[in-house]
């Protein structure tokens, strides 16, 4: 199973203070570990929401919001995507991993990926009909 | 202090697959992750100590219960591993002693056994040391030993490197279990008797001895991605393990060209499984297939493998080949973009280094897309008297695509019939007679 591994923001990381020196070595090791366990398939660190954007939905309508975020413990500061044989293994894995925020109270969370196999049934002959239609309908604009 | 360790007689002989096979509780499953971590490094460590396979394997059970009968009271331990490798050890030092070994072998193992390891947890442990690595690599020379079957190095590796249990491999081959517990038991039975030498070989020894491991990978990703029995035709899980073991075994080989390749042309393939299976379960032919739902992220990284196995090698080994021709159906946004003379000139190098029958059917599929059917039906008409072929259901169906397109019906349904008594996966039987029975449309699964 798939999983992405997400680190959440704390104040210092969405005031931009960039991790010591001694925390990108435990972490370049934990990184090489997850590595040579076939384990790791992608991750990457995220500036802070100052940088961002976000894109809001009401009733149709669009509105873009420039960063910060106000509710920092809500917000990433990185990610990782494991590949491992349960979610108890990616917490094993976590408990491995260096305190990615020394110095402050921070949050790894872990959420497993949909697979093929969680829609099984879901996946109905309408929905399939659905997502040929959208096909259809991307195959047409494309050729317009 | 002494590390708790089980008796010898009685509930320490338990297995793995008693304790953890029916994974009930919460702390049972987290041991049971903490063994997939920690397992192979741990068994690695033992054999180059004591030099005995099935020793070092008992010895690594053992521990396991050790934990299982520890841990729900006492917590998971701060350094699991250390944890595991001390109990190991010390089960270690009282067997040697009961063999009267010990005054030989003390001083490898006596020094640090007693060192404390349970209650320490030194962050160099988690350091990938060159000796983890060196451990490693020896553990699967071992399990992928050309002296065992192709089948006993798939069950050992899985098992011991992989960490799975036999009641899982089992699950994953549609065997009972055990069929794969003997298996394993005479895997190593064998080992001992070939007195197979621990010492992990170098250069031009080690390459010599690495066909037999990626086989093993490689096998063990087929039967995921193409399952030769039973109802489904894909077990992703098994191609997951594959790859896992692949990638391993690329950063412990990282100057190898084939390794890269092997991991490339896994994650290509693998990268293809959504689309390639309809709601039903049935397949989805590689030119049928919404390549929307390709996973990107596997076709990044194959790629990424296939070039770094592109720039160590010259000439190409095979796994490289099919991961270039892999990388060809990765790059083409749509079947019609594909570059299939580049395929045939692939299929072409290939042919050559490996004299394979098989190949040369994939080749003809090739150049029937680069140049037109009858071009395809006059290489498969040649490899019709072929022995190997004879019982192998894609010449019939590779066979019969060539016929229809060519218009010539009947004959191409007669083909597909054929083709449907000899596939054993019955969702392939399926597909195959449905073509028999209406419209042919043409696939490859090249």
């Amino acid at each position: 199973m798939r999983v992405m591994v997400i680190v959440k923001a704390t104040k210092n990381s969405e005031a931009g203070e960039m991790p010591s020196e001694k925390l990108l070595t435990a972490m370049g090791k934990f990184n090489e570990e997850l590595v040579k366990a076939g384990v790791m398939l992608a991750g990457d660190g995220l500036h802070p929401s100052s940088k961002g954007k976000r894109v809001q939905f009401s009733g149709g309508k669009k509105r873009v919001v420039d960063g910060p975020f106000a509710e920092t413990k809500e917000l990433i500061a990185g990610y990782w995507i494991w590949q491992v044989k349960s979610i108890e293994e990616a917490v094993e894995w976590v408990r491995r991993c260096p305190d990615p925020m020394p110095g402050e109270e921070s949050e790894i969370e872990i959420r497993p990926v949909f697979e093929a196999e969680d829609f099984g049934k879901e996946l109905t002959p309408e929905l399939r009909a659905q997502d040929a239609r959208i096909r259809a309908e991307t195959e047409r604009q494309r050729k317009s | 202090m002494r590390v708790y360790a089980p008796r010898r007689n009685g509930s320490a002989n338990r297995n793995a697959k008693q304790v953890i096979g029916v994974e009930e509780t919460a702390i049972e499953r987290t041991i049971a992750a903490v063994w997939r971590i920690e397992s192979a490094r741990l068994l690695g460590g033992l054999v180059r100590m004591v030099r005995d396979m099935r020793l070092a394997e008992d010895l690594a059970q053992d521990a396991l219960v050790a934990a299982l009968e520890r841990w729900p009271e006492a917590g998971i331990p701060e350094n699991p591993g250390a944890w595991l490798m001390a109990a190991a050890k010390n089960r270690a030092i009282d067997e040697l002693r009961r063999r009267q070994l010990l005054e030989r072998k003390h001083e490898v193992i006596g020094a640090d056994a007693s060192a404390g390891l349970l209650h320490e947890a030194p962050e160099s442990e988690m350091a990938f040391d060159e000796d983890v690595g060196d451990d490693l690599l020896r553990l699967v020379l071992i399990t992928c030993h050309p002296v065992l079957s192709a089948e006993a190095r798939v069950a050992l590796t899985l098992r011991l490197l992989g960490g799975l249990t036999t009641d899982e491999i089992a699950r994953a081959f549609l065997v009972p279990e055990p069929t794969i517990a003997q298996r394993i038991v005479r895997a190593k039975r064998t080992l001992a008797e070939a007195r197979v030498p621990f010492e992990v070989p170098r250069g031009a020894d080690l390459s010599a001895r690495l066909p037999s491991v990626f086989e093993v990978v490689y096998l063990i990703f087929n039967e995921g991605y193409t399952a030769t029995r039973g109802d489904k035709w894909m077990r992703a899980e098994l191609c997951e393990d594959a790859m896992r073991l692949g990638r391993i075994l690329a950063g412990l080989l990282p100057g190898e060209a084939e390794v890269h390749g092997l991991v490339a042309l896994m994650e290509l393939h693998a990268s293809r499984m959504h689309a390639r299976l309809g709601p039903g379960g049935e397949p989805v032919l590689l030119l049928d297939q919404d390549r929307s739902r390709w996973d990107q992220l596997l076709i990044r990284r194959g790629l990424a493998a296939f070039a770094r196995a592109e720039s160590l090698a010259r000439p190409l080994g095979s796994y490289t080949i099919q991961a270039a021709i892999a990388a060809c159906h990765a790059r083409a946004r749509s079947g019609n973009e594909t570059d299939w003379h580049r395929i045939v000139a692939l299929y072409d190098a290939l042919a050559e280094l490996t004299q394979s029958p098989v190949v040369e059917l994939n080749r003809a599929v090739a150049v029937s897309m680069a140049s037109g059917p009858a071009a395809g039906l006059e290489l498969v008409d040649a490899l019709l008297e072929e022995p190997a072929l004879s019982t192998y259901h894609l010449l019939p169906s590779v066979r019969g695509d060539l016929l229809w397109r060519l218009g010539r019906l009947d004959e191409a349904r007669t083909e597909f019939e054929r083709a449907a008594s000899l596939a054993q996966n019955s969702q392939e039987r399926e597909l195959l007679l449905a073509r028999a029975g209406k419209r042919g449309a043409w696939s490859t699964d090249a």
